[in-house]
């Protein structure tokens, strides 16, 4: 039976803890002698503080202490960008955990309090008076770029933190003789990635060990061990991270926080534990958000619809400061991919990385991608309206022709496979496409507003190549390890580098065990989270945890069968090639009855009574992997919407999804992460927008007025797969954590704009909320 | 998310809740706390007293009342909307209540935490308007009743006392053989509404005999719209006569409509108007 596991949709062994509410996340750690913190946070988004004066909060209620940027200066180091993009004249000016003269967006930190209890922090910042002198404030990414803007730093000329150039092939020639261009300018807006669990950091100083052990809401606690290491000083080997539970981040809870350094540093003075969890409103203002791109794109095509260049000028907001992995972003995770799943030969962009008075925007599931999908999307079906044609069609004549092993793309990286036409004709089949066309065209003569909206996607995940990583400036490498153990009693632990949290890899990772070596599922436990008790890993995103941490399993678990197969062979006086394995068993070939389990194997390797000479005791292994390559998982997906031309309300009728993420482990997870990531991409299109005033305050600053995407606003999502494996992987295997993000958003944004296109709109911002598209409407009734 | 510090009591009758109120300069009534709370928490509210009025049997269930129901202030939206008597009487109300929030919010809020809460994004006040409803009112002084039209006075406010309790609500039955409806634009985020609107309308001999119509969520407080009434007024309740009523209701807006990030004050007015007359419709369609 053991065969069936992988691949099979067992279901996922977290949730009983997680849906019951047992499981325990960090603010749910109790260490005895705790106090709290509360931080006082800027209400100005730009501004000089002139002075602090907190002596009015130290006298409060259980006020253990108060602690300025004064206090801090110094002590604490910087909080450092970790993506130095090269060539892009990057900017990393200082990033102080706590705020000592300025203050950069509304939420910036600039005092903490630390009471016996969180009520009394809170408090107490009530009696903390700052001085600010405000300052002129800038929220849009292409305004701050200009001469005369606001100024956020003093050493970054307009704004401009890096500016970062692609070219591929020639452009100019591409355009100058064209026969047809389209273009326009797509708007993402700013995105909060709303996790269920706000973020958290206990952190415990013993002095006597000189260890600070950190408790800490993290999607890599590896490298949260580093950057705390960076940030206070405390040696990485005294330094232990521990992500518990974690409550789903999306991107968010990557970054490296000044509030964890704070927390750090409040308890290595006070000498007792401090904890200090977001509210959800802190998580609005502070936690870092997604996109904020302002795009300005162009494609040149023949008149038969062929795409023959595409040229951008991006302005991506960064906030007030560089957020950990900010840079690398909407640069290599973007503008690499800016071929698509088509033959683009001539491909150029510009992307400016900009200050601007808001949270600092870093990586938000799919990162990258889903801006540069969009834009390519939107052109595609600009081209496809400009020749007359299908937008299908149009897609179909311009994608790259499968391939199993190897393509080149003029951005200058190697897709690894992929059969870009069958995803896009599954696709049309599963949503009955011509049928969806004709009854468009009975809808429209019925006079309502009727759209579909097609997507091919290709996104680049598995992150990635160490070489590759060190060259594009990441500070790190990007590669997994895996430990596999097996006690007596033929049980395993397998301990991870990476750290899911909510994805559900403590079954998928077993499921690579009980695959590879015959044992049940439930006999493997995976461990992951720990820094003290798990090997090195760079953590869970961009899609890479299963392609990278699993393969290192993958590898980890066959150096165990080899190691067994030759213990076997010791233990049935037979030669190890004459060993043959099925289904956990190791027999001599021809007699099945002579054998030994992986269960037998494992007790005999830890009793070590008979080992064959040479074999250390033991059946532990440990694998690094390290990527030959990106993967590059790929799909079609298409929407049905009608809008209601009266209020400008959409009606997401339908969503048809089919995506090509190589070989499944789990098809029930994959479809759970399917539908988690096409919602996800839909509230931009649809509803989801962070907006700024133009004093730089969050105007959607709860979940009444930020729009999240709900069950009732939804249509099944109807999802099937093909499976083109990755040739580089040893399993196979892609990645599908961040795909329907990538895909969703386009499709619902060009199904919208389909509806509208009789009524002669032709562009409205996202989020498509009513009043735009009722305006838009307006507009166009009125020859706007 | 951490309130400031509050005393809680918990008044056992309407009596000792006035009586409450009266001790505590800046008090505030307790009911399902779903208003209240959320603003408690973002200190946006931060009353140093509260009295929790949430067990005071008196004040809950619907009861028949010559020509109509009494709806205690304490019932739940999910109570009004299962209650036959509401169904009865006044099937509008309990249409609004369904839509009300989520489960959670119409098991915990009540009528009178809503209707008293006078947030203009509300739903049972705009149908209270246009039911003619009456609010009955306890006070230091005794009983005494308000207007729906009267009741909200502006943003949030409303013509309560400090130290008044209102303990139910009397709704008239809607005449035999009308037809009502409420309508409602619910915000993608909150739920509450961006506009809706109720209309009650009876029909005799083939013309409307009578129609009362409100909008809410435009201006500050619910809006009888006078003039469309008027224009259904024995008009033959056509498809065009009630896009004409419907158009009407431009003239009973004052023209100091709210506006927000997602809806602004221009689309408000115009969406007013059709989603008056999509309740007319409605309403129409049930009427006879
Ligand atoms: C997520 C969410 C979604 C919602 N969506 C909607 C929606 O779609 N439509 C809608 O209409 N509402 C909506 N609401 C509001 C909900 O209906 C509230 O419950 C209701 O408005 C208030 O009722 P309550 O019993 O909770 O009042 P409370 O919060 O307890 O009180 C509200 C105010 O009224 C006062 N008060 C309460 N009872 C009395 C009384 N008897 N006499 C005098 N003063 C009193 C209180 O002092 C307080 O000032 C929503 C609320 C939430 C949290």
């Amino acid at each position: 039976m053991t065969t069936r596991i992988f691949g099979s949709g067992i279901r996922r062994r977290e949730d009983p803890r997680l849906i019951t509410g047992r499981a325990s996340y960090t603010d749910d750690i109790k260490l005895p002698g705790t106090l709290h913190a509360a931080i006082l946070r800027s209400p100005y988004a730009h501004a000089n503080i002139k002075s602090v004066d907190a002596t009015g909060a130290a006298g409060q209620p259980g006020v253990v202490a108060v602690y300025t940027g004064e206090d801090t200066d110094g002590v604490l180091n910087g909080l450092p960008c970790a993506w130095l993009i090269p060539g892009s004249d990057l900017k990393t000016p200082a990033h102080p955990a706590i705020a000592k003269d300025k203050v950069r967006y509304v939420g910036d930190a600039v005092a903490v309090v630390v009471a016996e209890t969180r009520y009394q922090a809170e408090d107490a910042l009530e009696h903390i008076s700052v001085d600010y002198e405000p300052l002129d404030v800038v929220v849009s990414p292409k305004a701050a770029a200009q001469d005369g803007a606001p100024q956020l730093h003093e050493d970054v000329p307009n704004n401009i933190a890096f500016t970062w150039a692609l070219a591929g092939g020639d452009t100019d020639a591409a355009f100058a003789d064209a026969a047809v261009t389209v273009s326009d300018t797509i708007t993402l807006p700013r995105l909060i990635a709303n996790p269920m669990e706000p973020r958290s950091a206990l952190a415990q100083w013993s002095a006597a060990m000189g260890e600070l052990t950190l408790w800490n809401t993290t999607q890599n606690p590896h490298i949260a061990r580093f950057v705390t290491c960076v940030v206070t000083s405390v040696p990485e080997h005294k330094i232990r991270v521990i992500a518990p539970e974690v409550g789903g981040g999306f991107g968010s809870k990557i970054p490296y926080y000044a509030d964890e350094a704070i927390t750090a540093f409040c308890s290595m003075k006070l000498g007792v534990p401090v904890k200090w969890t977001e509210t959800r409103s802190e998580n609005y203002l502070i936690t870092t958000q997604g996109r904020d791109h302002i795009e300005e794109v162009e494609m040149a095509a023949t008149s038969d619809g062929v795409i023959t260049g595409l040229r951008t000028t991006v302005y991506a907001g960064m906030g007030g400061y560089l957020s950990t992995a900010a840079p690398g972003v909407p640069t290599i995770l973007h503008g690499l991919m800016y071929s698509g799943p088509y033959n683009i030969p001539n491909i150029s962009g510009t992307v400016y990385g900009v200050f601007n008075n808001g949270a600092p925007v870093d990586a938000y599931r799919g990162a990258g991608r889903p801006e540069a999908t969009m834009l390519l999307e939107r052109m595609v079906d600009l081209v496809a309206a400009a020749v007359g044609q299908d937008p299908a069609e149009v897609r179909r004549k311009n994608l790259i022709p499968k391939f199993e092993n190897g393509h080149d793309v003029a951005t200058g990286i190697t897709y690894d496979s992929g059969d870009y036409e069958s995803a896009l004709d599954s696709c049309l089949s599963a949503a009955g496409y011509e049928a969806l066309r004709a009854e468009q065209a009975q809808a429209r003569a019925d006079g309502r507003c009727v759209g579909v909206g097609v997507s091919s996607y290709v996104e680049i995940c598995g992150l990635g190549p160490s070489q590759v990583a060190g060259a594009v400036g990441f500070q790190g490498g990007l590669w997994e390890s895996a430990i596999i153990r097996f006690y007596p009693t033929g049980k395993a632990n397998v301990m991870v580098g990476s750290s899911p949290h909510g994805q559900g890899e403590e079954t998928t990772f077993a499921q690579i065990v009980a695959g590879e070596l015959g044992v049940e599922v439930d006999d493997v436990e995976v461990i992951h989270g720990d820094t003290d008790n798990t090997p090195m890993g760079w953590g869970t995103y961009g899609s890479r945890t299963t392609a990278v941490s699993g393969a290192a399993i993958a590898v980890a678990a066959r150096k165990i069968k080899e190691k067994s197969r030759a213990l076997a062979a010791h233990l049935l006086e037979a030669a190890p090639e004459d060993i043959e394995y099925e289904d956990g068993r190791f027999y001599v070939r021809g007699s099945p009855d002579q054998h030994k389990t992986i269960q037998d194997i494992a007790l005999m390797a830890n009793v070590a009574w008979n080992m064959p000479e040479g074999m250390e005791p033991g059946l532990e292994a440990s694998a690094f992997y390290d990527p030959p390559n990106f993967t590059y998982p790929f799909g079609a997906h298409i929407a049905v919407v009608e809008v209601d031309p009266e209020t400008g309300r959409i009606d997401l009728q339908r969503y048809v999804a089919v995506d090509d993420c190589g070989v499944q482990i789990n098809p029930m997870i994959v479809e759970g992460q399917v539908h988690g990531g096409v919602v996800q991409g839909v509230g931009p299109a649809l509803w989801e927008g962070a907006v700024y005033d133009d004093d730089g305050q969050l105007v959607t600053g709860s979940m009444l007025d930020y729009a999240l995407p709900r069950a009732d606003l939804l249509p099944d999502i109807e999802v099937s797969s093909n499976t083109t494996p990755s040739p580089h992987h040893p399993l196979g295997v892609k990645g599908i954590g961040e795909a329907g993000t990538i895909a969703s958003t386009p499709t619902v944004y060009n199904a919208v704009m389909d509806a509208l296109r009789p009524l002669g709109v032709t562009r409205v911002d996202m989020p498509l909320t009513p009043e735009k598209v009722w305006r838009a409407i307006n507009d166009a009734r009125n020859g706007g | 998310m951490f309130p400031a510090q509050i005393t809680y009591h918990r008044a056992g009758s309407v009596a000792e809740a006035v009586q409450l109120l009266s001790d505590n300069e800046g008090a505030k009534l307790l009911a399902g706390g779903h208003s209240l709370l959320p603003l408690m928490k973002l200190r946006l509210a931060a009353p140093a007293v509260l009295v929790d009025i949430g067990r005071i049997e008196a004040l809950k269930g619907v009861s028949a009342s010559g020509g109509g129901i009494t709806i205690g202030a304490l019932t739940t939206h999910a109570e009004i909307a299962s209650s036959d008597l509401v169904q009865q009487h006044a099937p509008v109300l309990a249409e609004a209540a369904a839509l009300v929030g989520d489960p959670a919010v119409r098991n915990r809020g009540t009528i009178g935490g809503s209707v008293s809460h006078a947030d203009p994004a509300s739903d049972q006040p705009t149908v209270l308007a246009a039911l003619d409803a009456t609010f009955n009112v306890t006070g230091p002084g005794g009983d005494r009743s308000i207007a729906a039209a009267d009741f909200a006075t502006g943003l949030l406010e409303n013509a309560l006392a400090e130290n008044e309790v209102l303990t139910s609500i009397s709704v008239p039955s809607v005449p035999s053989g009308a037809g009502s409806a409420y309508v409602k634009f619910p915000h993608p985020a909150s739920r509450y509404a961006v506009v809706g609107a109720a209309a009650v309308l009876a029909v005799s001999g083939g013309a409307c005999s009578s129609a009362s119509v409100a909008v809410g969520g435009v201006e500050t407080t619910p809006v009888r719209a006078s003039s469309v009434e008027a224009a259904l007024a024995g008009s033959d309740l056509s498809d065009a006569a009630l896009d004409a009523a419907a158009a009407a209701v431009a003239g009973d807006l004052n023209g100091d409509a709210m506006g927000d990030v997602f809806a602004s004050a221009e689309y408000r007015r115009a969406m007013a108007a059709v989603y008056v007359r999509r309740a007319l419709g409605a309403a129409a369609s049930r009427a006879g």
